[in-house]
């Protein structure tokens, strides 16, 4: 059992508001991942929870309990570093012994949790190496090793995969949601990489210079960004943006002018932007349909053929890319002219502060 | 061709320097198997018999081996103080800065800018009342506290190469600064430790300021024996020149047998 909350939490260092009024709760055996840019306080709030960082204002709580001045050993939770931090002088057995050890346990438990953990990770016949003698994904399993004979309540993770090749992140992305799944434990995963964070998470908390721009499920924030930053932070390639004003409101059906000059209408829910109001107008690549005619025109700039699907960069007239993403477009041709239809029923709408306008997107 | 000259031509010149600085002492080394008469022969005589009268006599008349003994306990008694003192101090100073940790560095760094004769009298006052003038437990502190900042500026230096990360792992495995200190600092850092306490005991053994002003045949060191070797007797040059050989033979030896290590500590962490 381990559900965490923060609230209010924030951290200062000295002068510079790291973390702002942080909000959040997660459940117990929930996979919560933390994205969000470089620098935006990731790490920071990770430390944090873990204990190795003060908590300058606000509460933390496991399970109910307020936390702020429990010490790291006692919280029930072990951390994964991104420098897998192990104890270069000790073998994998003694590394992953090593907290059983200290806190005096007997030898042959410590043997038999480190042997279960061993094989759970595949590491059986390293045990006797140093870390030096190990690959970048061994010493990675070590570092998780590490956690598990620990048995905690919850697993925090600080980019973990970040120093692994792409397909073993890829491999590993996939075992560490196995053991999530095997070991019934909270974790904690913290990526800059938007693609770990859909594939990963049951919930995904975007940050954003400290502060949480939105939480949600991956599909909840792919398709319901709560604001400019998400949209643009999630899903890739990015989603298309076009600067627009509301051109008129009338029955049910919003008008948009886009600075190019053409005009989009939709369905106009809720409260409707008054007339003259700035917006912007957001487009997943996969949400263009190419014709014969459309409010979007353009020549096509690149065509990337990925196989299953094929991305086109269209230059507009005034020089912006738009990205399209399509099934099967083998005969689109560099220098082509095209137009475009954004699928009016799938985009997003934005205000003038960058907040996405209520049910304006698709559901 | 180009390229090989300018090589050679540093290394004829690095042998140079090294030649002329190392020569005080193989012309010391070559006096000390001189007779006195061919000691102070003007021109200097190249080609000689070597005798060890000079060292017969430098030992049986002056208690050579108690001085030796002298040197040995305090310097490697007074380099195990130093090293105890400063492990925990640069460990806080290394992974528990302060705001006031770097200035504290330098502070102490600068202490070492006194000149030791400015202390001289409070110091020797100090240690008449303490009762520790001409002790070995005298001569210990001091090495000790002249040693401190030199040996705690090494230590702080070769814990910040240890990832932070690492101790932070301990820290979550519920490892306190005491298990951290003695089961990962101690390994990590074993050759850095070594470097900084062969440091200590050399400067140590060499340290002669405090070992001629504050003690005397009781608990003197090498350094004190050449001294007060040389002023009764007026000037021996083969014997004196003997005395020398014996005092610096030892503490030339153990550093060239730990050179390696020493030079291996030094450079740790100048390159990642
Ligand atoms: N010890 C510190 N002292 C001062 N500022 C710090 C400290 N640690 C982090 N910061 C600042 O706090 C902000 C958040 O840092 P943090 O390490 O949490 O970012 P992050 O999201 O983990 O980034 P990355 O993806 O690069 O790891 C950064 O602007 C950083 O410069
Ligand atoms: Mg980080």
């Amino acid at each position: 059992m381990a559900a965490l909350e923060l609230r209010q939490v924030g951290k200062w260092y000295g002068g510079f508001e790291a973390v702002k009024s942080v909000d959040l709760a997660i459940a117990d055996r929930e996979f919560m991942v933390f994205v969000g840019p470089s620098g935006c306080g990731k790490t920071t709030l990770l430390r944090m929870i873990a204990g190795l960082e003060d908590i300058t204002s606000g509460d933390f709580l496991i399970d109910g309990a307020r936390a702020n001045a429990v010490p790291p050993d006692k919280r029930g939770l072990a951390m994964v570093f991104q420098s897998y931090a192990l104890y270069p002088h000790m073998t994998v057995a003694q590394n992953m012994g090593f907290a059983l050890k200290m806190a005096g346990r007997p030898r042959a438990e410590i043997e038999a949790k480190v042997r279960e953990a061993a094989r759970i990770l595949r590491l059986e016949a390293e045990l006797g190496r140093k870390p030096r003698m190990l690959s970048g994904g061994q010493r990675q399993r070590v570092a998780i090793g590490r956690a598990i004979v620990r048995n905690p309540k919850g697993f925090l993770f600080d980019e973990p995969l970040s120093n692994l090749d792409a397909a073993l992140r890829v491999q590993m992305r996939t075992e560490l949601v196995k053991l999530h799944r095997s070991l019934d434990a909270t974790m904690i995963y913290v990526t800059h990489d938007q693609i770990e964070a859909m594939t990963m998470a049951d919930r995904i908390v975007v940050l954003n210079q400290g502060e949480v721009a939105q939480v949600g499920t991956p599909l909840d924030l792919y398709h319901r960004p709560a604001n400019l930053f998400v949209a643009g932070f999630i899903g890739s390639p990015k989603m298309n943006f076009f600067p627009a004003r509301v051109a008129g409101v009338a029955n049910g059906s919003l008008s948009l002018a886009l600075d190019g000059g053409a005009t989009v209408a939709l369905a106009a829910q809720g409260a409707p932007p008054a007339a003259g109001a700035a917006l912007t107008l957001g487009v997943r690549p996969e949400h263009f349909v190419l014709a014969a005619e459309g409010p979007l025109a353009g020549s096509v700039d690149v065509v990337e053929h990925l196989g299953a699907e094929t991305i086109l960069y269209v230059k507009e007239s005034r020089g912006a890319i738009i990205v399209v993403r399509t099934d099967d477009l083998a005969h689109v041709r560099p220098g082509e002219a095209v137009h475009l239809v954004p699928r009016l029923d799938r985009v997003s709408l934005f205000d003038a502060e960058g907040r996405a306008i209520a049910d304006s997107s698709a559901t | 061709m180009q390229h090989d000259k300018a090589p050679l031509s540093g290394a004829i010149a690095a042998w140079i320097v090294a030649c002329l600085m190392f020569f005080p002492i193989l012309w010391m080394t070559v006096t000390a198997f001189k007779t006195e008469g061919e000691a102070v022969a003007i021109p200097p005589i190249i080609l000689f018999r070597p005798v060890l009268q000079s060292f017969a006599a430098a030992t049986a008349q002056s208690g050579y081996l108690l001085f030796a003994a002298n040197s040995v306990i305090v310097s490697f008694a007074s380099t195990a103080l130093a090293i105890l003192i400063a492990f925990p101090a640069a460990y806080a100073m290394a992974f528990q800065p302060g705001k006031r940790t770097k200035d504290l560095l330098v502070w102490m760094l600068s202490t070492k800018m006194l000149p030791p004769v400015g202390v001289l009298v409070p110091v020797y006052l100090i240690f008449r009342d303490a009762g520790l003038l001409d002790t070995r437990a005298g001569l210990v502190i001091v090495d000790t506290l002249m040693n401190l900042p030199i040996v705690v500026w090494m230590l702080f230096s070769f814990f910040r190469d240890i990832p932070r990360d690492i101790l932070e792992a301990a820290r979550m495995d519920g490892v306190g600064p005491r298990g951290q200190m003695t089961h990962l600092l101690l390994p990590l850092a074993s050759p850095g430790i070594a470097s900084a306490a062969l440091l200590a005991i050399i400067l140590s053994w060499n340290e002669s300021f405090w070992s001629i002003n504050l003690t005397a045949a009781h608990a003197g060191t090498l350094a004190a024996y050449i001294a007060r070797y040389s002023a009764p007797e007026g000037l021996f040059w083969a014997k004196l020149s003997a005395a020398s050989v014996l005092a610096v033979a030892p503490i030339l030896l153990f550093g060239s047998l730990a050179q390696r290590r020493l030079v291996r500590g030094l450079t740790v962490g100048a390159v990642k």
